[in-house]
């Protein structure tokens, strides 16, 4: 194993790939569904959200799918960042962890030059979430990493625009 | 018999070597290298003589169109054609089958007609029909497989009832599975249903006739052949192509242009608008000689052989690893399909990676067949004239390293 791929496959992502955080379904409604696909290799991810419209915040949430040790991994991780989190903070999440897969969705005229960076993670802790680094390095595993959490802005752009 | 050794000569690629290991490439079925007979044809072209095809009277121009020419008509015998004239240059296979559902299609399908195709088809021979399904009404019916990985006949005559087309793949690109196609060309034209065979995975490995199959229209590429990316043909019989109206309009394929209308080229440029893949032309009809030379019966005996080398060696030593397609290398090409319970075949290629072995993960643009199977992905390791003995060891012994990573 080179230390290329010792990169990628962090103790932490392993452990959250061989046990899951959050994994499971809840009841439709209330819970709101959404389904994320990834087209490169057929990985399907559902994640249900419980959430409350009073306080705005990701009461419960529970996933379901396949993938690869990545992109479970990154899911349960996600799974456990967002519990209990305003859909505010769930969203500065989302972003923080898209920066660090270099991918800068809020600022089109940005060149991505690390100040777009520093910005999108001003004040976020990643915690475990900062193992999956690795994975920059390996441009086609990124939209494995990403597929929970573009799934899970969906869920929220669909719960808040149907409010 | 193949000389491994001095095919492999030929591929300057093979010598590349990723994080300290010599690359092994196994994933032909997806594309294959190129020799130095292909690049050095395609080379000369650009350095020697290149011009645009069928519109100067200058000699370089001349030139270019004779080779143009000349490609077709080395591709043209390679598969059996009759004539060149039933040889249609296009940008790649997806786009042959699409021309057929386009132009074909369009001109013959009403509501309620029936399209038979497969479970084991590319999704390039799917999505053109179902495009048509959604625009013009026409039903799509399904041959399923047996738990063998062939193709269920047993229920063949219900579902050419109304059928006007039959699509079925020569080689399944995932399973390996060569389909016994005479018999389903026979029985679909006891219905007046045309025949369209997608040979992408067959015509580089196995001998082609299309006359022996006696099929209607025959989709293939040069990339999957020692050729260039970026051209592939449409063969089709003459009198079809004849009354097919043309798909795309525009330069070449008109005989005449007037403000109230147009009259159509000769086959086969009636097919061809635009300036083509000239050098890629050249380059496929350099792929072309280069197989010939080794001999399509010698690169079927060396896949042969490296398949059951191969499923012997994947089997002994992973007695837990699935794989699917058949067991039998006389009916089966040198795709193999593969996956252990618990482990993504993206996590199984990127170890593989690791050590310079090249191969496929994902659903192999074949959904509908991944669905059947249950499965989401599969790694895929395929073989052409330049693989050995030695790099399926090296596949075996990089796979136990990545089961051992990842067992749960």
């Amino acid at each position: 194993m080179s230390s290329n791929l010792e990169d990628l496959y962090r103790e932490v992502i392993l452990d959250h790939y061989r046990s899951p955080r959050n994994r499971g379904e809840l009841p439709v409604p209330p819970a709101y569904k959404s389904e994320g696909f990834n087209p490169l290799c057929g990985d399907e991810v559902s994640v249900y959200l419980d959430a409350d419209p009073e306080s705005r915040t990701v009461r419960d949430i529970k996933i379901q799918g396949q993938g690869c040790s990545i992109s479970q991994a990154s899911t349960s991780m996600m799974s456990a960042a967002v519990k209990g989190q305003t859909f505010e903070e769930a969203r500065r999440l989302i972003r923080a962890f898209k920066a660090l897969m270099s991918i800068h969705e809020t600022r089109l005229e940005g060149e991505g030059d690390g100040s777009d960076l520093a910005a999108d993670l001003e004040g976020v802790r990643l915690g475990d979430l900062e193992a999956l680094q690795g994975v920059v390095k390996f441009p086609v595993r990124i939209k494995c990493a990403t597929l929970a959490w573009n799934t899970l802005q969906q869920g929220l752009d669909e719960i808040e625009t149907g409010e | 018999m193949i000389d491994t050794q001095s095919v492999r000569r030929d591929f300057p690629v093979l010598e590349r070597e990723i994080r300290g290991n010599r690359v092994v490439y196994l994933d032909s079925a997806s594309s294959s290298q190129k020799p130095e007979p292909v690049i050095r044809a395609m080379d000369d072209a650009y350095h020697c003589y290149y011009a645009n095809v069928h519109r100067g009277v200058y000699q370089m121009a001349e030139e270019t169109t004779a080779a143009f020419e000349a490609a077709r008509h080395k591709v043209a015998r390679f598969i059996g054609a009759s004539s060149p004239s039933e040889l249609v240059f296009v940008r790649n296979a997806t786009e042959a089958i699409n021309l057929v559902a386009y132009s074909w299609g369009r001109a013959n399908l009403r509501a309620g007609d029936v399209v038979v195709l497969t479970h084991m088809e590319h999704h390039a021979n799917v999505v053109p029909w179902q495009m048509l399904a959604a625009e013009r009404g026409v039903e799509i019916r399904w041959i399923s497989l047996t738990p063998d990985y062939r193709l269920d006949v047993s229920d063949l005559e219900q579902l050419l009832d109304g059928a006007r087309l039959l699509g079925v793949t020569a080689m399944s690109n995932v399973l390996g599975t060569i389909n016994d196609l005479r018999p389903l060309v026979d029985a679909a034209h006891a219905h007046d249903a045309l025949v369209l065979v997608d040979a992408c995975q067959y015509v580089p490995h196995l001998a082609t006739d299309v006359a022996e199959w006696d099929a209607d229209f025959v989709a293939f590429s040069a990339h999957k052949m020692l050729g260039p990316s970026g051209i592939g043909a449409l063969w089709a019989r003459e009198s079809i192509l004849e009354a097919m109206p043309p798909f795309l309009g525009g330069g070449e394929m008109i005989r005449d242009v007037r403000l109230d209308g147009f009259t159509t080229n000769d086959l086969p440029w009636k097919f061809e608008a635009g300036t083509p893949a000239i050098v890629e032309a050249i380059g496929w009809g350099a792929a072309v000689d280069y197989l010939n030379r080794l001999g399509m019966v010698n690169v079927r005996e060396h896949e042969e052989r490296l398949t059951r080398y191969a499923l012997d060696s994947l089997t002994n030593r992973f007695p837990d690893l699935r794989i699917y397609g058949p067991r039998d290398v006389s009916i089966r090409g040198g795709a193999i399909s593969f996956l252990f319970d618990n482990i993504h075949a993206h996590d199984i290629s990127q170890v593989l990676d690791d050590h310079g072995v090249c191969v496929r993960a994902g659903h192999h643009c074949a959904k509908p067949l991944m669905r059947q199977l249950g499965i989401a992905a599969t790694s895929r390791a395929s073989f052409y004239v330049y693989n050995t003995e030695a790099e399926i060891d090296a596949l075996v012994e990089a796979l136990a390293l990545a089961e051992e990573f990842f067992r749960i």
